[in-house]
């Protein structure tokens, strides 16, 4: 097991975090870890290898060109709304009823201006509705606007073979119909489709208990407990875990449902910046100094939440360091996998894997099944206590239907083929691909001038676009030749950083991707896209940390 | 003015599938559509652009028009009041 020293993260040792080393990969020992110098230990078995991200900057031309686009819209969204409210156009969005109109506004906070103004303008580019499994390559239905994309209709014509590049399909197990599905069909005629209750009252099937075995095992922890849908087992567990008096530490870039769940627990909430040690070593010494904010006492459970990948940036978290001060202070870690397992890892374990962590490290391990097992649901992974206590005490237990047995059929099958269990070494071949074609990938982009966040491990492969008009044109450009991306825009992101997400999947052959590359540099080329400005140097920038929180 | 951005944006072409740099035509083409993908222009309707186009060509041409006016007149104004100051100066000097 790696061990960092408590006294690592003290010594401010970020800085050496992006130095380019050599990969001291060899086939027996893939761990990875993070210390300040280079540690060559001859017990133990652990070469330890530096994480490399970068999330450069774009020139300044650039930002001020993007204002300067969103600033164009907004004047024109000012203009049209007045000619929609003077009547001198028709409006087509949603306004408030005659009776109304003196009551407080429902329409004119600025989600609704730029929904209305700058969204609707490109919203063809979003909710495309396609017609087959989302495999490698995918029918997308075409469909025009002819009132600027206030309403579509379908054209009945179907775009086929679409190199999908959006959905998340990690190991290409969302597929049509092949033998190896032949025990979902079977589950299917036998127990049927639905279940018909909760997990508490009659709707634990013995389905479930073999699947949440097989996750136990997986994993390499104690005990499992599957849900029906990964939103929901956040945000009704981690209510179930937390409550009034507990403290929160939440990443800043963490999804929704790790959000809302914080919220609804009740619990106190403080933001760390993403994957900042410093900042989040002050806030723990912070809270435990001083306590509850006014009556001092301390803090009931302190619980450090964090993703294995980040989705919108593809980075990874550092989970050593966040081990080494979760045991310093006598916190708690929950870690939502849900974008890393399957994924990463040499057989794909995920992010304690990754980094040869032991996973009773971690204390809630949590996943979903959507991304790499081709199937809808989540879980939730640890010691048999916790998970005892919480198929008890989960709001999902008591409320929410169980998950559906031909779906956990078929997360049983995905996962025993990865692990290798059915007799095949195909699964870990496909892992094997994912890591080849992820590396591929980011190699090329980075050669080609693009501006990648990430860490070059992770197959979440955002690319920065930033001007709003250059986000529809990319997204358009790419359907036309017959290559489906997902880009990103406002809310989701921050303003002046869209960007379009690729997710690498080991159902890509080379020449997918190859066509892929060739349509990206064309792109690139036509829209002027190739903004990085470390195209072909041979060491990556160090990423300088200007907001250090210096402990005393 | 309306006409002649009317005109202009039906002389070149909005999708520019090609970056064929041979012909003059073809590149000042791509450099209009960068104009238009900068400025968030290719995303408004044709109206919206052709009024965008037009009261920037009109400050344009403002904006020349003053400088063709007045630079020359402020520039040798400038100079007389700085030769007068350094006149001055020799005077007391010497």
């Amino acid at each position: 097991m790696a061990n960092p020293r408590g006294s690592d993260v003290c010594n401010g040792s970020l800085h050496n975090h992006k130095e380019q080393r050599d990969n001291l990969k060899t086939e027996n020992c893939t761990k990875n870890g993070i210390v300040q110098e280079i540690q060559q230990n001859e017990e133990s078995q652990c070469h330890y290898k530096p994480l490399v991200e970068s999330f450069e900057e774009a020139p300044l031309h650039v930002m001020v060109f993007t204002y300067m686009g969103y600033g164009v819209g907004t004047l024109f969204g000012y203009f049209r709304d007045f000619l929609r409210s003077s009547g001198i156009e028709k409006c087509n969005a949603a306004v408030e009823r005659e009776e109304q109109k003196n009551f407080v506004p429902l329409y004119q906070n600025f989600e609704n201006f730029y929904t209305r103004n700058l969204y609707m303008r490109i919203r063809d580019n979003w909710n495309r509705p396609i017609c087959s499994a989302p495999g490698a390559q995918f029918d997308v239905l075409e469909r025009v606007s002819d009132d600027y994309n206030w309403t579509f209709r379908f054209t009945g014509r179907v775009i086929k073979d679409v190199i999908n590049m959006g959905s998340y399909n990690f190991l290409g197990l969302a597929s049509e119909y092949d033998e190896s599905m032949r025990t979902v069909k079977e589950v299917l005629e036998e127990y049927g489709t639905g279940v018909a209750s909760t997990r508490q009252e009659m709707g634990t099937l013995d389905k479930h208990k073999e699947l949440e075995d097989l996750v136990a095992k997986f994993l390499n922890v104690e005990a499992a407990m599957v849900f029906g849908m990964g939103f929901a087992t956040n945000s009704m567990n981690i209510p179930a875990l937390v409550g009034k008096g507990c403290l929160i530490l939440s990443d800043e870039l963490n999804h929704a449902s790790l959000v809302l769940g914080a919220r609804l627990s009740g619990a106190t909430i403080r933001v760390f910046k993403h994957n900042n040690m410093q900042n989040l070593e002050k806030l723990l010494r912070d809270a435990i100094v001083y306590g509850q904010p006014r009556i001092r006492r301390a803090w009931r459970k302190i619980l450090i939440l964090v993703e294995g990948i980040y989705s919108m940036e593809g980075s990874i978290v550092n989970l050593p360091q966040i081990v080494a001060l979760k045991k310093k202070y006598k916190a708690y870690l929950y870690m939502d996998e849900a974008h890393s397992i399957g994924a990463v890892g040499p057989t794909g374990r995920g992010v304690v894997e990754f980094f040869g962590m032991d996973p009773r490290d971690v204390d809630v391990l949590m996943g979903t099944f959507t991304k790499s097992f081709g199937s809808s649901g989540g879980y939730i992974a640890g010691r048999k206590d916790l998970v005892d206590y919480l198929r008890v005490h989960s709001h999902s237990a008591v409320y929410a239907t169980s998950m559906s047995p031909p779906v956990a059929e078929q997360i049983i099958r995905s996962m025993k083929f990865i692990m290798g269990l059915d007799g095949t070494t195909q699964g870990l071949q496909r892992v094997q691909q994912l890591a080849k074609n992820t590396r591929y990938f980011r190699q090329r982009l980075n050669k080609m001038g693009f501006i990648i966040y990430g860490n070059e491990e992770s197959p979440v492969v955002p690319l920065l676009l930033y001007m709003p008009a250059k986000v529809a044109a990319f997204a358009r450009h790419l359907l036309n030749r017959k290559i489906a991306v997902v880009v990103v825009g406002f809310p989701a992101t921050p303003l002046a950083e869209a960007r379009t997400r690729f997710c690498v999947s080991a159902a890509h052959t080379q020449e997918m991707l190859d066509k892929v590359l060739e349509a990206l540099d064309e792109m690139g080329e036509l829209l002027q896209l190739k903004y990085s400005r470390k195209k072909n140097s041979a060491c990556p920038e160090l990423y300088d940390e200007t907001n250090f929180e210096l402990n005393d | 003015m309306t006409m002649c951005t009317l005109y202009l944006d039906r002389l070149c072409n909005l999708e520019e599938p090609t970056m064929d740099f041979r012909h003059v035509k073809n590149y000042l083409s791509w450099l209009y559509y960068q104009y238009q993908i900068i400025s968030c222009c290719a995303v408004l309707e044709p109206w919206e652009q052709s009024m965008f186009n037009t009261i920037l060509l009109t400050i344009f041409a403002m904006v020349v028009y003053t400088a063709y006016v007045f630079i020359p007149i402020h520039v040798r104004l400038a100079w007389e009041f700085f030769s007068k100051i350094c006149g001055y100066h020799s005077t007391i000097s010497s």
